[in-house]
């Protein structure tokens, strides 16, 4: 089986933004970019699975700028065999990257495809989704458990009250939640290694695809400030505090 | 302007995020319908045509919608989404497994976690965890959209909306339900509560968080965890508070052990006051912190539960 992973660059998950001084956007001017965490846990679950002999070959794949070539290297390093890369440098929304997402599914024909579930820039959390309607396939998102069996997988998902596990037909869409695995880190061999391993670089244009979405990004702000507040020394000091000042208890 | 609000179910019943959704609807505008799908789901038919300011509420009742899977509910919405402008749900694990199989079928974009509304095609909602707020325009004909329930009072049950059965019957041969273990307590839900107290990698083990149990009964309040103290197992997964936990906005929230990392802020910083305890005085969480008391949360909390 095939496994297809889709990354995304986005800026490091340690990084505070700014907002532009004109609100256009927030400001990524020599910001640290990474690949999403929630990628990279997608990215070592495809992994695993290839150790483990499910799956026989792990291709990564990126919609993005010319430097997102650089996710797409990690995803060598971990562990992915080949790589696509989608370059654009329109603002890619969730709904263009699936269109796109499905053409590729579509040409490699993978079991699996492995994203996501939400990418810490626009914390959308609709990529994968919108892959599954699109390909009319079943999806399994917010995993923290894929069981592949046979000829169907089992997702467990963390859902708002719990768990809840589904039985999918492959070929599936599964989204990652942050306890499906713990990522390993690349190390400096396979990093090298990673330099070798085929890469294709394709455009929307060749996929027949429009980048190009209805919605316009108005303007963007920093929310309000908390002000920060005073230090209390004891447990009587705060119970009075919120008692007679902040009057919440 | 017509707008299909999706319900939310929890276990069956309406759960509460939906009298939020119904108020962000009506901030856009236009008639309200409400769909509820699922199997045996006449009380929360019912609950929802209770709903102030509700047009009529639409049933759809049968096994294929049972756990409200993705698969047939995106094929139910796609059959109904015609007759409206707007199609809303909250920003739950549901709303978000459902909603953007819908936009995508209808080849629209999705706007999620919509936290205002400025007018019926523009709306504002938080990107980078919530550090930035943008304000998006959708010239889209249909608008999907998932309402994050803290940036919208709730709608009164007072209503008596007319309720009318939805005969929609999709084919579902994908995916089915295998299991779901659903946290039972008797505390309120996450995201509804006025009062929360959280507890992160300082509380040790899963056993100290019964430390947070006392001052909870006393105070009504819901519990959580940050994400450290759940990848940890101290506590389960619907418990973490954050970029991608549960939003909370309570009237008081309380952070015990919690360091205050940005992904954590994201899910709390705009509770109406929160409270930092923590034995590290320069833990970010001061920084966001109504009222920091700095010491060891094992002689605090006990402390607090008996002074209550
Ligand atoms: C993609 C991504 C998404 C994430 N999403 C979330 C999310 O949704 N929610 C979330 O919470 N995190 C999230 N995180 C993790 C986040 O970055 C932090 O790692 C996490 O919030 C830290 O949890 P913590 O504050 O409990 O632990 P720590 O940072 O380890 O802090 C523990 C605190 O406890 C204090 N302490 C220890 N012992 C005591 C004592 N005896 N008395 C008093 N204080 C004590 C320490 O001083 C310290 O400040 C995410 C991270 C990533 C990369």
């Amino acid at each position: 089986m095939k496994i297809l992973v889709a990354v995304k660059r986005v800026i490091d998950y340690n990084v505070k933004i700014r907002v532009k001084a004109d609100h256009s956007d927030v400001d990524l001017t020599n910001v640290k970019m990474a690949m999403n965490p929630f990628c990279e846990i997608a990215v070592e679950e495809a992994v695993r699975l290839k150790e483990k002999g499910v799956a026989t070959e792990v291709v990564a794949v990126t919609v993005g700028p010319k430097a997102a070539q650089e996710q797409l290297r990690t995803a060598l390093a971990l562990g992915a065999d080949r790589a696509i890369h989608i370059e654009t440098d329109e603002r890619a929304e969730s709904l263009a990257v699936a269109k796109l997402l499905a053409k590729v599914v579509d040409e490699e024909q993978p079991g699996l495809v492995i994203l996501g579930k939400q990418a810490i820039d626009t914390d959308n959390n609709q990529t994968g989704q919108m892959l599954a309607a699109l390909t009319n396939l079943p999806q399994g998102t917010f995993a923290s458990e894929v069981a592949v069996d046979g000829d169907k997988v089992n997702v467990t998902r963390e859902i708002d009250g719990g768990l809840q596990t589904v039985a999918l037909t492959l070929p599936a869409i599964v989204t990652t939640d942050l306890r499906l695995n713990e990522p390993r880190y690349a190390k400096l061999p396979d990093i090298m290694k990673a330099k070798k391993k085929p890469l294709d670089v394709k455009t929307p244009a060749d996929y027949g695809v429009e980048v190009a979405s209805k919605v316009t990004l108005l303007k963007v702000e920093s929310p309000a400030e908390r002000k920060g507040g005073i230090k209390v020394a004891s447990v009587d000091e705060l119970i009075d505090k919120l008692k007679n000042e902040a009057k919440v208890l | 302007m017509s707008i299909l609000v999706l319900a939310d179910l929890h276990e069956g019943q309406l759960a509460g995020a939906t009298a939020h959704v119904v108020v962000a609807a009506q901030a856009i505008g236009g008639d309200i319908d409400i769909l509820v799908a699922g199997e045996g789901v006449q009380a929360a038919a019912d609950a929802a045509a209770r709903l102030d300011g509700v047009n009529k509420v639409r049933v759809a009742d049968n096994a294929v919608y049972a756990h409200q899977l993705a698969e047939p509910m995106g094929a139910l919405l796609v059959a109904l989404a015609d007759d409206y402008s707007h199609v809303l749900a909250s920003a739950s694990t549901t709303g978000k497994n459902v909603l953007p199989r819908l936009a995508a079928l209808k080849d629209v974009s999705q706007l999620s976690d919509v936290l205002g509304v400025e007018s019926a095609d523009t709306f504002l909602r938080p990107i980078y965890a919530g550090n930035a707020i943008a304000t998006v325009k959708s010239d889209d004909a249909l608008k999907v959209i998932t309402v994050r329930t803290t940036g919208f009072d709730a709608v009164g049950s007072s209503g008596s909306a007319t309720i009318e059965a939805v005969d929609t019957v999709v084919e579902n041969t994908q995916s089915s339900f295998v299991k779901q273990e659903l946290a039972q307590s008797d505390r309120p839900e996450l995201g509804g509560a006025k009062v929360v107290i959280s507890g992160g990698r300082g509380m040790g083990n899963g056993e100290n968080f019964k430390l947070l149990n006392g001052i909870a009964d006393k105070l009504g309040a819901a519990i959580g965890a940050s994400r450290a103290a759940v990848d940890a197992g101290f506590v389960p997964n619907d418990m973490q508070v954050g970029q991608t936990g549960k939003i909370v906005a309570p009237d008081l929230y309380i952070a015990v052990g919690i360091s205050g990392a940005i992904q954590h802020l994201a899910g709390m910083k705009d509770s109406k006051v929160i409270v930092a305890i923590n034995k590290d005085d320069e833990a970010p969480i001061f920084q966001v912190a109504d009222y920091g008391l700095v010491g060891d949360l094992f002689e605090i909390l006990p402390e607090l539960e008996s002074k209550l």
